[in-house]
């Protein structure tokens, strides 16, 4: 007769001995997914919550009353200015840096690369008073400034400036690594077909680049939306003029306008959550089969 | 043999992007950043000393300082556990979590700083029971280190999630077989090869607690002295029109910023870019963190 296995049930994991060497006991796995889930629930969750339950907390009409009013509707206009303005800015810089630093070899490049990322090193307080000593009135430009009339410190121009020098580096800093990893082939063989070098920019270069371009807007643009430390140095805080969301933001919690303050808030954070969204659409459609030069989530080689 | 600025290639438009590039770095970041300095070469060593080791300066960089590292300590902890249990565990709602760790990247520091104010003021959620047993949670160094303990979390997450995805099991196997048990797995095999991962983590949260503003100036209550940080004195010296002096605290801001830079940069040679820093919203954002394709060169 063949000898049949045997079967013995398997041992009910131990509760604090754990089953081999290369795995946790049940107790400890559980401990330690508490742990995080604990912190991660404090840190991350509550803010969210808060947020949103004191916007309504006089229910929905004086939400939407708030949003309404026209210095909030002045700051929201003024704040999609800023990013309208900046974020294709910075776009154009980033794919410019990203030819040439991606696709050409030359002395100089690890010098470069840490020049532009120089904006992340510097405090956003920093960042603005940079702009103030340049463009105030005590500063470089500033008699040359006043005698031609001309408002940038504590005036729009301002605020775009600093968050312009804040937003500076995203787009770039995703493009480049994607530049560098896509490698230089395809571009010689759209030249050798007779394509000129915009031809090729547009038509080779940036659709394999799609979806790190759309990463690095995204982030370009919630920083830009949200930015506050730099912005506060430049703006003149002149309530309906020169004063962004987060600005505002500030303003009304300032004055104990709780409610309000929450709602124009909650704005922001909706698009935080959009943008965490979206991030995480890139990154799953970037690991699709199909498009393997494509990291967009930095996963493969282009990270 | 000739030395070339640059490697021949039949690509064109060098010179087109180069030359934007540098012009539009140049006049963004280059020069208003070196107006710092500019200003600052008017004070005499004494003069500019003297500002910056006034009392009320120390105070804040003990506090800028003081509370960054605490707050950095807490998530190399916190966020160790954290990344453990996003790439070793499966569970209910893991990949909501993985994708909220980024949240402070994304959230506006203003919108940060009220709704932690709101949390951990006397009257909230959690100050409430903070405040029965005599802790001030909210306008305090405490809630400077909690506002930067948020600020802080994705970093070391981040930087260690990708090396522990990359860890190879073979090897735990291999001395789980030699007999060591979980525990030596876990700090003869595992630990060093998480540590400078962990450690960089730790130093870019650092990195970015000194310099952060909005999220901490609500919360911190902002007494001169006592719970004053070191941007918010920049902004008070500017409000007074003391250009000066702001302009000296932030050239002290900004060397600290480039030792962190450089620290940053010599961990991660040490690391040897072992595993590329997980996609997050700043990961290849980061201060002095250049991903391993750029750094090769």
């Amino acid at each position: 007769m063949a000898t049949t296995a045997t079967f013995t049930r398997p041992r009910r994991k131990a509760l604090f001995r754990a089953q081999d060497a290369t795995t946790e006991s049940w107790a400890v796995r559980g401990l330690l997914i508490g742990t995080a889930v604990l912190f991660l629930g404090i840190f991350l969750f509550l803010p969210l919550a808060v947020v949103f339950t004191a916007a309504f907390a006089k229910g929905v009409s004086l939400y939407l009353a708030s949003l309404r009013e026209p210095d909030a509707l002045a700051a929201i206009r003024l704040t999609l200015l800023t990013a309208a303005i900046a974020v294709p800015l910075n776009l154009v810089f980033g794919v410019a840096a990203a030819w040439s630093i991606g696709k050409f070899e030359f002395l100089g490049k690890s010098l470069l690369i840490t020049l532009i990322d120089l904006p992340f090193s510097v405090s956003p307080v920093v960042a603005g008073l940079i702009y103030v000593l340049c463009f105030g009135l005590q500063g470089l430009l500033g008699p040359w400034l006043a005698a031609h009339n001309i408002k940038i410190i504590f005036a729009v121009p301002g605020i775009v400036l600093a968050t312009i020098f804040v937003t500076f580096p995203f787009v770039a800093r995703e493009m480049i690594p994607l530049f560098q990893a896509q490698g230089n082939e395809e571009e010689e063989a759209a030249l050798t077909l007779g394509a000129s070098g915009w031809q090729t920019l547009f038509r080779v270069t940036l659709p394999n680049a799609k979806w790190g371009l759309l990463y690095g807007v995204i982030l370009c643009n919630a920083r830009a939306m949200g930015e506050f430390g730099a912005v506060s140095v430049v703006s003149g805080h002149i309530r309906g003029l020169t004063n962004t969301v987060p600005l505002h933001i500030e303003i009304l919690y300032n004055e104990y306008h709780f409610t309000a303050a929450f709602a124009v808030a909650s704005l922001l954070t909706l698009l935080a959550l959009l943008t965490l969204f979206l991030k995480s659409f890139v990154e799953w459609k970037s690991r699709q089969p199909g498009a393997p030069e494509e990291a967009a989530g930095g996963r493969e080689g282009a990270a | 043999m000739t030395i070339r600025f640059k490697r021949r290639s039949i690509l064109p438009g060098f010179g087109l992007s180069l030359g934007f590039t540098l012009f539009y770095l140049s006049l963004i970041v280059l020069i208003p950043l070196s107006a710092v300095f500019v200003k600052t070469f008017s004070l005499t060593w004494h003069q500019f000393w003297h500002i910056v080791t006034a009392r009320r300066a120390l105070a804040s960089y003990r506090l800028s300082f003081g509370a960054s590292a605490i707050a950095a300590l807490i998530n190399l902890v916190f966020g160790l556990n954290v990344a453990w249990v996003l790439v070793r565990y499966k569970f209910p709602g893991k990949r909501l979590l993985d994708s909220l760790v980024d949240l402070p990247f994304a959230l506006p520091t203003a919108v940060a700083g009220i709704a932690l104010t709101t949390i951990y003021a006397p009257n909230g959620w959690i100050g409430h029971s903070l405040d029965k047993v005599g802790i001030k949670g909210a306008y305090s160094p405490l809630g400077v280190v909690i506002a930067l303990t948020f600020t802080g979390l994705p970093f070391v997450v981040r930087t260690v999630q990708p090396v522990l995805e990359d860890l190879d099991k073979e090897m735990e196997e291999a001395a789980a077989s030699l007999g060591a048990g979980r525990w030596q797995v876990v700090t003869r095999v595992l630990w060093p090869s998480i540590l400078p991962a962990a450690v960089t983590g730790g130093t870019l949260a650092f990195a970015r607690a000194v310099g952060e503003y909005g999220s901490v100036v609500f919360i911190s209550g902002n007494m001169p002295m006592r719970t004053e940080i070191t941007p918010l004195l920049i902004i008070t010296k500017l409000q007074q029109y003391d250009y000066t002096g702001a302009t000296a605290i932030a050239v002290v801001m900004l060397v600290a910023a480039f030792v962190l830079l450089l620290t940053i940069n010599l961990l991660q040679v040490w690391s040897g870019h072992r595993g590329k820093m997980r996609a997050s919203l700043e990961s290849r954002a980061l201060p002095g963190s250049p991903s391993p394709a750029w750094a090769r060169e």
